[in-house]
């Protein structure tokens, strides 16, 4: 973070301890196992240069009250779910496939009329006791078919929860068995809730399938000059529309977003792509290399989210590419846009310049948010991360010493090799190794910990309690997080932003999700509803206050 | 909207569309949260207790706490015992409940975790501070709904907690079946209102609907207590509120303590709320205080004065059997005509009460457990209704159809009104003529010619 705009020298803020001082209070409740475990998680980021060895992706202490949800969220509800023209069917008791309905906002429109957008709908085999003690594979053929007779759809995928892995259903013979039969694809999903660590497991799972199922079926040549695909941009409140909108005013084709507001053809046509850009590295890195190890396709690192991140992402787009006429063209783009966005930003620093934001959310989110936040002037004095991995924290350049463990390990690894026909096709590998000649870096990713300041806090899976005492020791004046955490946060007087669903507002991608952002965090950092929050007799009138409490008593 | 969904309706066996019921867990938490100091633990993956913490936190707008087993595979493969030990160890050392309620996921469920010998093993090996309680309910995903899991939960308080010293009190026990804080305070001042000393079990106001000032209470003030819960068994009698939500605990006490039980319908509308100030009356061999008395007046008053507007209207609502078959007694009372009701939550008993409850205004009528929104949205577009109820996912068919749309039932996620004002009791009957009313008359002002929009309705 720049350090000239913080109205104090403390890199966590005007008021509290020192970033080691916090840590040590927020772990010294923990029983020994625990804190040993915690203390792994929580770092002071005392070399951004050089990130120190954080504990990510290990498993959730039982009994602390975590952010994390599980496998089938991640790969149903995360990767899989957006995509509005497959038809999902989840296998197992209702709840799974009712909590998953639409409780996302990656948001989607259909292509044309006539097309069914299959996201507004839940299905589930709803398991009975008689299912889980005889077998569901019958049940869930036959709720395929149901499914097939009921909507017609072109493709249809099933996701299998926990107890559908334990009694031993084979949800893929099922699915292959339907394939046949309806002819159309058919596929399924073994992301049981208990597998991995969290909903990353899920992720990984759900790329393996989509590779496997979806990723090249359809070779029809896609008409453009410059041809993308975003990977791990899942359009929550449109922020796929505003990198569409961007990237159509300088002429750049964007043929899939993985999995945003895409279509199941949209999918299928990807790898006609010359170029993949990957915005949530954790969600799909998987699906970034397969593609590339398959048909040549490079992928590197973007950020849509914040104004430096936009402008840094398009030039690298059009430096990939190579031509001068798109150079121009997004330079003009950037400059239209900037005309527009530059007042309101100035406008709203002059109120958030020196607050300070704390940003516990996803795999992705707690860095990109801090360019927002950046561009605010404002100070990110703790970030972590729900359910990365080291090299979210750390940077790629980590990922041969990381060490695989049991949970890990029982998440597939594709083998990928190159498709004889289809790989190179399109000279992206030449263009590669020219360009890294010129020091553009391709598969990277430095992480979050090399953008921090110096000497704030990193949380990796941050709890319950730490939040509180978080809260407690700075007061930050905003904290990007999820649902779960939002009314804990507020009672204690301090807004927070659901970086999950965007408190269903939105855009916050591009310059004009920008807009919208700086917005609504000078809205949230000026509200003048936290004042309310003490009635004025708590602190004038004593005997009457006291009076007042021992009614209840 | 829904653009894949015809009048075209085929007998579905094996899928389920768009469901009215969510699995029993959710159900364990929601009542959990009603006791003083309580921990709900979900044992299981994490997952399904992050659901269940959303969902109600979407529907609430307030802080769900709990915690879980945080299965992995491993856990899954040997057995549960280990992380529901540590997980015990963690929430007395951190959150310091005074009691752990720990319910069952299918994942548990169905590898046979035995939690009552957990628990006994956590006890002896000093997991559970000396004065604090762990106590279980099993709630198996793959039976019945999240109604059931509320109900086994209130039945897990009964079955640990309530005792019996031998000497009778003075004392109604309350069980208010599944509804909003906002209904319980209401129940409670109802009760108040009657003159009868009362134990309420569970009891989420103040819980789930604090304030805002500046301080987060892990334990918020409300709840049951467990002194309470203790003495239910003590109590002279039991008013029980919804026979799937609330009779299971009912029937226990009475089998555990010896306290007889009224079996009544949660008190939506004129009647059923009659039933439950009735009941409490001859009870407590106290008066009706006239106050009361002139609020149901005032109801029956609204609903004379609306009821040209209300008569014969036909009214396509679904939501959990307790609920419905409160509120379509509620209907029929007001002159409307219920044209399909929907569960998803299985009973066929309960299909032939609504049955019975409709038969003099519509005995043609529609009703279905186990069934789904799905349904629900086909049979209307066969058979056009003028008015949907349930919950917030009815939205979409109100808006595909055209309907006028009242919220209610659970969850209610893009509205707050719920859990601030009682549905349960006469006020509760003024708000939902209210919310009928102003969702048809709106839809009137919005889309009548101009010739006809009325000044005066």
């Amino acid at each position: 973070m720049s350090e000239e705009t913080n109205s104090t020298d403390s890199p966590m803020g005007p008021t509290g301890p020192s970033a080691a001082e916090a840590r040590e209070e927020m772990l010294k409740v923990y029983p020994k196992k625990t804190l040993r475990k915690r203390g792994k998680q929580m770092l002071v980021n005392e070399s951004p240069g050089s990130p120190a060895e954080i504990g990510a992706n290990s498993r959730t202490v039982p009994g602390i009250i975590t952010q994390r949800g599980c496998s089938y969220a991640g790969c149903k509800g995360v990767v899989i779910g957006p995509i509005y023209d497959i038809l999902h069917i989840t296998h197992g008791p209702i709840g799974c496939g009712w909590y998953s309905w639409l409780s996302r906002r990656n948001m989607t429109k259909i292509r044309a009329k006539g097309e069914v957008n299959f996201l507004q709908y839940s299905m589930s085999t709803d398991m009975q006791e008689d299912h889980i003690v005889f077998g569901g594979e019958k049940r869930l053929e036959a709720a395929i078919q149901e499914a097939y007779d009921e909507f017609h759809p072109k493709a249809i995928s099933v996701y299998a929860t926990c107890p559908v892995g334990l009694i031993g259903d084979d949800i893929h013979s099922v699915c292959r068995k339907m394939k046949e039969k309806l002819g159309i694809n058919v596929f399924g999903f073994s992301c049981e809730g208990y597998k991995g660590v969290s909903q990353s497991a899920g992720h990984h799972i759900a790329n393996n399938g989509v590779f496997k199922h979806m990723i090249g079926l359809d070779d029809t040549p896609v008409e453009a000059k410059y041809k993308i695909n975003i990977l791990g941009e899942y359009n929550i409140g449109g922020d796929a529309w505003e990198i569409d909108r961007i990237l159509a005013l300088c002429g750049i084709k964007i043929i899939g977003t993985l999995s945003g507001g895409v279509s199941y053809d949209e999918i299928c046509n990807c790898h006609m792509a010359d170029l993949n850009v990957v915005m949530c590295h954790r969600s799909i890195n998987y699906m970034a290399e397969m593609m590339e190890q398959k048909f040549g396709i490079p992928w590197f690192k973007v950020n849509f989210i914040g104004l430096e991140g936009t402008k840094k992402s398009l030039r690298k787009i059009a430096q990939y590419f190579g031509d001068k006429e798109l150079v121009d063209r997004v330079e003009e783009v950037i400059a239209a846009e900037m005309a527009e966005v530059r007042p309101v930003v100035e406008d709203v620093k002059t109120r958030t310049t020196g607050k300070t934001a704390a940003l516990f959310v996803g795999g992705s989110r707690a860095h990109h948010y801090q360019d927002l936040f950046q561009d605010m002037g404002m100070q990110v004095i703790a970030a972590g991360y729900e359910f990365a991995h080291r090299d979210d924290y750390e940077g790629r350049d980590v990922l041969p010493h990381i060490k695989v463990d049991a949970d890990s390990r029982n998440i597939e690894e594709l083998e990928v090799k190159a498709d004889p026909e289809r790989f190179n096709t399109r000279n992206t590998q030449e263009r590669k190794k020219e360009l890294e000649g010129e020091e553009f870096a391709f598969s990277d990713y430095e992480g979050m910990m090399r953008q921090m300041a110096k000497d704030t806090l990193v949380i990796d899976d941050i709890s319950h309690h730490e939040m509180e005492k978080l809260i407690d020791l700075y007061k930050p004046d905003v904290i990007g997080s999820g649902i779960k955490d939002k009314y804990v946060i507020e009672k204690m007087g301090v807004p927070c932003k659901q970086l999950h669903s965007y408190d269903y507002g939105g855009p916050y991608a591009g310059f004009k999700g920008a807009i919208n952002f700086f917005k609504e965090i000078d809205r949230m950092t000026s509200s003048k509803i936290w004042k309310l929050a003490r009635a004025p007799w708590r602190d004038t009138g004593e005997a009457q206050a006291e009076k007042s409490e021992a009614v209840p008593a | 909207m829904l653009d894949g969904t015809t009048a075209e309706i085929r007998e579905r066996q094996h899928l389920r569309v768009n469901p009215a019921k969510t699995c029993q867990p959710i159900g364990a938490m929601y009542a959990a949260l009603g006791v003083n100091k309580c921990m709900p633990h979900s044992h299981g993956s994490q997952g399904c207790c992050a659901y269940h913490r959303s969902q109600l936190t979407r529907h609430y707008k307030e802080p769900v706490v709990a915690t879980t087993s945080s299965f992995t595979e491993g856990a899954s493969v040997f057995g549960g015992l280990a992380n529901l030990k540590t997980a015990l160890d963690n929430i007395f050392t951190i959150y310091n409940p005074d009691i752990v309620s720990v319910h069952t996921t299918c994942l548990s469920e169905v590898i046979g975790d035995d939690i009552p010998m957990i628990i006994k093993k956590a006890t002896e090996d000093g997991i559970v501070p000396e004065g604090k309680l762990v106590i279980h309910a099993n709630t198996p995903s793959f039976v019945g709904s999240h109604v059931t899991g509320f109900a086994n939960q209130c039945k897990a308080f009964v079955t640990y907690l309530a005792e019996s010293s031998g000497e009778t009190k003075n004392v109604v026990n309350i069980f208010p079946g599944w509804v909003e804080p906002a209904d319980m305070r209401e129940l409670k001042r109802l009760a108040a209102g009657v003159g009868v000393e009362f134990i309420l079990a569970p009891d989420t106001s103040d819980v789930l609907d604090t304030a805002l000032d500046g301080e987060y209470r892990m334990y918020p003030d409300g709840g049951t207590s467990i002194p309470q819960l203790k003495a239910m068994g003590d109590s002279f009698l039991t008013v029980s509120l919804g026979p799937l939500s609330s009779k299971p605990a009912a029937e226990a006490l009475e089998k555990k303590c010896k306290v007889p039980f009224k079996d009544l319908e949660i008190p939506y509308g004129v009647a059923a709320t009659d039933a439950f100030i009735d009941a409490l009356r001859l009870a407590g061999d106290t008066a009706v205080p006239k106050e009361l008395e002139k609020e149901r007046g005032r109801l029956v008053d609204m609903i004379s004065d609306m009821s040209q507007y209300l008569h014969k209207k036909k009214v396509a609502i679904f939501g959990d059997p307790d609920h419905l078959t409160s509120m379509v007694s509620f209907l029929v009372e007001m002159g409307m005509e219920p044209a399909i009701v929907i569960s998803g939550t299985p009973g066929k008993k309960w299909e032939q009460n609504i049955r019975n409850i409709c038969a003099p205004v519509n005995p043609d009528v529609e009703v279905r457990a186990f069934s789904d929104i799905h349904f629900l949205h086909q049979w209307i577009k066969n058979n056009p209704v003028d008015l949907v109820m349930g919950n917030t996912y009815g939205k979409y068919v109100a808006r595909e159809e055209n309907l006028p749309f009242i919220r209610f039932g659970f969850p209610i996620m893009d509205r707050v009104g719920h859990r601030a004002f009682p549905t349960v009791g006469y006020m509760g009957g003024m708000r939902i003529v209210e919310k009928i009313t102003d969702a048809m008359f709106d839809k009137r002002d919005r889309e009548d010619p101009d010739h006809e929009v009325e000044l005066v309705l």
